[in-house]
């Protein structure tokens, strides 16, 4: 109890935020390292929100969305557009954020769209709607002139810069840690566990789905925002099944059911990949057969349904605690 | 009603094709619950493999066709006993996630020792069109992909369903836990499951390389997705659904395609492929499981 | 920023002064293709060609620029055909290795992102592949070495309506890709503007490989030419099976057909047919002669218009650094600008105030299992 409750305890979590922001803002104003580590830097923040957004919807609700480039694409494209034809140039520094909770919001209303008819059924059959959604998402891009149709979408302005990236992978992990912890959030744990004995103990399964999927939905969105004005130029391609096996390798590679295996994953993945490099092209045969020595000898991912204790809220960390103290240190560390 | 017999027929061609690769994915499914995403890459192999007997080898239709579907049995069953058969107790997503990597890996593997060009495969029976009446053309290319995909699925089907084995298949599908008790060997079943499965598909790669002669190392990644579709639709662990699934995908394609500006094809198709499942949210022929409380 | 800056700035000097002095006089190209995802052929030909062009200078005893020789090195990355990586390479390129100049990306996809780094960092950047305008439109150090979509979809337009006579015309394209599309309506367009009429407009999706709905409809509207501006690995399947259905129309390609695996993989269905490309290897020029045996040479097939505009990107900017007389970015630049005389593989080219090359383009017939010189359109 002593050192649950310390002064260390309490603050240490966000300390590290505020530090890690002060690092974040002034690797870009004083060039402290070489712009194409930084450039990976924000390549790992984008897949960051991405994973712990998906790992929503596999991991902890425990269904198979296989489409979330999908998400991320109608948010890049929403954003996009707001930058670059609703609000006045001059103001599109200033107004970013709300252009890229515009692509978020835009995000979640396709999720609702699809969702309604989707859960109806459970596990593969939403793989299947999922990765129709992305097929769809892509036509129908390549179907619009306006915004480039599959000639792409040039967005002049490159808002998305190292602390902006902090700053969104920050809310994202907050956002879905807060809701995991919430009173819907049981419930969608709930439903992983078992969705009949969920409903039978007052879960409302449909709702508490719906909205866990809108949250993930949204935060691709975003995601696929910063992506946008990080590369300023998009294209359906971008956002292809390749895309979405990309994500999804990379929730089940940090391991399902966890925040901080998702940061894992995203990090490992991404890294890995940009330091594999000097391979050519026996690089992506090197790092799927990684992934399958990995899946064998760990099934559950590197963090596998286990949470870094930073990132329990406080009183859940003192009531899992308790917990374990009752039943004599039987139960694990930290997990759900 | 010209016109429509003719797209018809091109429907049949390529739902036969979706067809066979469909079926890979609905046995593996059935018997492990696993949605094997390797295997539209098994299909490119198939492929590759048939290109190799025909060209390296010189054998003459039937036997590169058995030829290539042996060579893929027997991939189909190494990967199942070094990845998929460590991971049978572990979370059912957790093999998923390796056959994505095995089928990425195949991809890469064969990228680069293959190298990156498409390669012709050349053309195994002696090309015809035969022109009948009422302005519909025919080849002979269809009449092969046709026939002898009908060949196999009914005899898959007398399989499953008139033999022991297949029993034992079906058995298998049906409730796991309790099949071991009755004296069958579950492994053996398994891998032979896989066999049949990595053969169809490499049955569907041989047939594809006659009908669109040309083939690189990334043509099973759309395609096997389609077949998943199709699967899914047909009501997935089900054998004739999937073989259903196919020919209603190949229909919706090339029908869509016929009437609408085929730009939107994409977009219709699949939206009239989830419209379906609305109403029949476990497909076509899929069984409604009961979910024990 | 300020001082910081300066003693970053600093510091890179000191490094950049000692490894340069250590690795004596040497220029660092680097090459950023598409090895892997959907088009690694055109990746694969791409380093085939920018390696040649390197061995072939540094056998030479290397460039001699300003009066002292150096040896070229090629760093080559692979962008896996996605523009995040085409970014990450490119910025890799820039300030890791410290390139002098950029080669690549080919697809425009990749290209426009990746320019838009290489004109941040006022550092040359030629794509040997990519015809979408946007990649080099209002950039002042991203060039290009092949023709734009624009120019070649009216040749072609014209081709069909004054030298076949067509009154009708049906396209195939590739809805997907940004290329196939963009010359498809060029073509539309310039083909009613001459007074044809386009009775069939259908599309596909990257990687389809079944035509037949799409070819059935262009059969019942029966016209006169069928244009396929689509890649040089899809087009023998589309005529194979327009062929197989009866289209009897004589079928029109684009510079994407060639390849010599057009013919390979095509066969005798590709017989007679007519494509615009960049050069025609039976009328080549002595430049482009020797090119073909020295590619055949070392790779075994011949090459095709990736490899060839590779290699004169890589050419063009050999030429430039010799302009300027300095390995410097900013004086590459500006000599790559004002080149007004260049002889390479695929045509002559010079440099009018923009990044697009002024080049003609010739038309080719296949005959006898060949590519034969038909006729040339200057713009």
């Amino acid at each position: 109890m002593q050192v649950q409750t310390s002064w260390i305890s309490r603050w240490a979590v966000p300390l590290l935020v505020v530090a890690g922001f002060a690092v974040a803002w002034a690797i870009p104003r004083y060039q402290l390292i070489n712009p194409y580590y930084e450039l990976i830097l924000m390549y790992v923040g984008i897949n960051i929100m991405l994973t712990v957004s998906l790992n929503l919807v596999n991991g902890y609700m425990g269904e198979f969305s296989v489409g979330h480039a999908g998400f991320m694409a109608v948010g890049a494209y929403v954003a996009s557009v707001l930058t670059m034809r609703v609000i006045p140039w001059d103001m599109a520094g200033y107004l970013y954020p709300l252009a890229l909770i515009g692509g978020g919001i835009g995000a979640g209303v396709v999720a609702l769209l699809v969702a309604i008819p989707s859960f109806r059924t459970r596990g593969d059959y939403l793989a299947l709607v999922t990765l129709a959604l992305n097929m769809i998402v892509k036509s129908v891009i390549e179907n619009i002139d306006a915004v480039g149709g599959p000639r792409g979408f040039l967005v002049m302005l490159r808002l998305t810069n190292l602390p902006w990236v902090y700053v969104w992978v920050i809310v994202t992990l907050w956002v879905i840690r807060n809701f995991i912890y919430s009173n819907a959030g049981r419930g969608v744990l709930a439903i992983r566990e078992d969705e009949v004995a969920a409903e039978l103990i007052g879960v409302r399964t449909r709702e508490v789905k719906l909205r866990a999927f809108i949250i993930s939905a949204f935060f691709a969105g975003v995601a696929g925002g910063l992506y946008a004005h990080l590369l300023q130029f998009i294209h359906p391609r971008n956002f292809d099944i390749l895309k979405s096996t990309e994500i999804l390798i990379m929730v089940y590679l940090g391991g399902i059911g966890s925040m901080m295996g998702s940061v894992l994953g995203a990090s490992i993945f991404t890294v890995l990949l940009e330091a594999l490099r000097f391979m050519g092209v026996w690089r992506m045969a090197l790092a799927p057969l990684l992934l399958v020595v990995l899946m064998i000898l760990r099934p559950t991912g590197i963090m596998g349904l286990k949470e870094w204790r930073g990132l329990i809220p406080l009183d859940e960390r003192l009531r899992l605690w308790r917990l374990r103290a009752r039943k004599g240190g039987s139960a694990s560390a930290a997990g759900n | 009603m010209e016109f429509w017999l003719q797209q018809t027929l091109n429907a049949l061609q390529l739902g036969s094709i979706y067809a066979l690769i469909a079926l890979g994915y609905t046995m593996v499914y059935g018997i492990l619950r696993l949605i094997n995403f390797a295997h539209g890459d098994i299909f490119m192999v198939g492929a590759f493999v048939g290109l190799a007997g025909a060209l390296w080898l010189g054998l003459p239709m039937v036997p590169t066709l058995l030829f290539t579907m042996a060579c893929t049995a027997l991939l189909g069953v190494t990967i199942e006993r070094l990845a998929y058969k460590p991971l049978r107790n572990a979370p059912r997503v957790s093999a998923v996630i390796t056959a994505l990597g095995i089928g990425i890996f195949l991809e890469h593997f064969v990228l680069g020792t293959v190298g990156a060009e498409p390669r012709a495969f050349p053309a195994l029976i002696a090309g015809g069109r035969f022109d009948l009446p009422g302005g519909l053309t025919v080849n002979s290319v269809q009449i092969l992909i046709i026939g002898v995909s009908v060949v196999l699925m009914l005899g898959l089907d007398w399989f499953i369903r008139g033999t022991l084995t297949g029993m034992a298949m079906r058995a298998i599908s049906w409730d796991r836990s309790v099949v071991p008790l009755m004296g069958i060997n579950v492994d053996r079943i398994i891998s032979l499951t896989f066999a049949i499965g990595s053969a169809l598909a490499a049955a569907g790669g041989v047939l594809f390389g006659q009908a669109y002669p040309i083939i690189d190392p990334y043509m099973g990644i759309l395609i096997g997705w389609k077949a998943f579709i199709a699967a899914v639709v047909g009501g997935i662990g089900n054998i004739r659904g999937a073989m259903l699934g196919g020919y209603i995908l190949g229909m919706t394609e090339i029908y869509v395609a016929a009437v609408l500006p085929s730009t939107y094809r994409d977009f219709v198709a699949f939206t009239l492929l989830l419209l379906l499942l609305v109403f029949r949210p476990t497909g076509i022929l899929g069984r409604v499981q009961a979910q024990k409380v | 920023m300020r001082k910081w800056t300066r003693v970053w700035v600093l510091a890179c000097l000191v490094v950049g002064i000692l490894t340069g002095a250590a690795m004596a006089q040497e220029i660092v190209v680097g090459l950023n293709v598409e090895l892997t995802g959907s088009i690694p052929v055109v990746g694969q030909s791409s380093r085939n060609g920018a390696q040649l062009a390197v061995d072939q200078v540094n056998a030479a005893g290397g460039l001699e620029v300003g009066g002292r020789r150096y040896t070229v090195r090629l760093v080559v990355e692979d962008n896996e055909d996605d523009a995040a990586s085409a970014v990450a390479a490119t910025t890799k390129l820039i300030t890791q290795n410290q390139v002098v100049a950029v080669i690549g990306p080919n697809a425009s996809r990749n290209a426009i992102p990746a320019a838009q780094i290489a004109e941040n960092w006022r550092t040359p950047l030629i794509s040997p592949w990519s015809t979408n305008p946007t990649t080099t439109a209002g950039k002042r150090y991203v060039f290009r070495a092949a023709f734009i979509d624009d120019f070649q979809g009216e040749v072609v337009a014209a081709f069909a309506r004054n030298n076949l006579g067509a009154q009708t015309a049906a396209v195939l394209f590739d809805i997907a890709s940004e290329y196939n599309k963009g010359i498809a309506e060029i073509f539309r367009s310039s083909f009613e503007a001459l007074g044809g009429r386009v009775v069939a407009w259908e599309t596909y999706t990257t990687g389809d490989r079944d035509f037949s709905s799409q070819l059935t409809n262009i059969r019942a509207a029966n016209p006169d030419v069928l244009f396929l501006p689509n890649y040089y690995s899809e087009v023998p399947l589309q005529v194979q099976q327009a062929r197989r259905l009866g289209i009897g129309a004589r079928i029109l390609g684009s510079d994407s057909w060639g390849s010599a695996e057009l013919l390979t993989l095509g066969g005798a269905d590709m017989e007679g047919l007519f494509f615009t490309t960049h050069y025609a290897p039976d009328i080549a020029t002595p430049v482009a002669r020797e090119f073909i045996s020295a590619y055949e040479a070392r790779y075994g097939n011949t090459p095709d218009d990736v490899a060839a505009l590779t290699y004169d990107s890589m050419q063009l900017l050999f030429q430039a650094l010799q302009k300027a007389g300095r390995v410097d970015r900013e004086a590459v630049r500006n000599a790559l600008a004002s080149i007004t005389d260049f002889e390479g593989v695929t045509g002559s080219m010079r440099f009018e105030g923009t990044g697009d090359p002024v080049k003609s383009a010739v038309i080719i017939q296949i005959r006898d299992g060949k590519f034969t010189y038909y006729d040339s359109v200057a713009p």
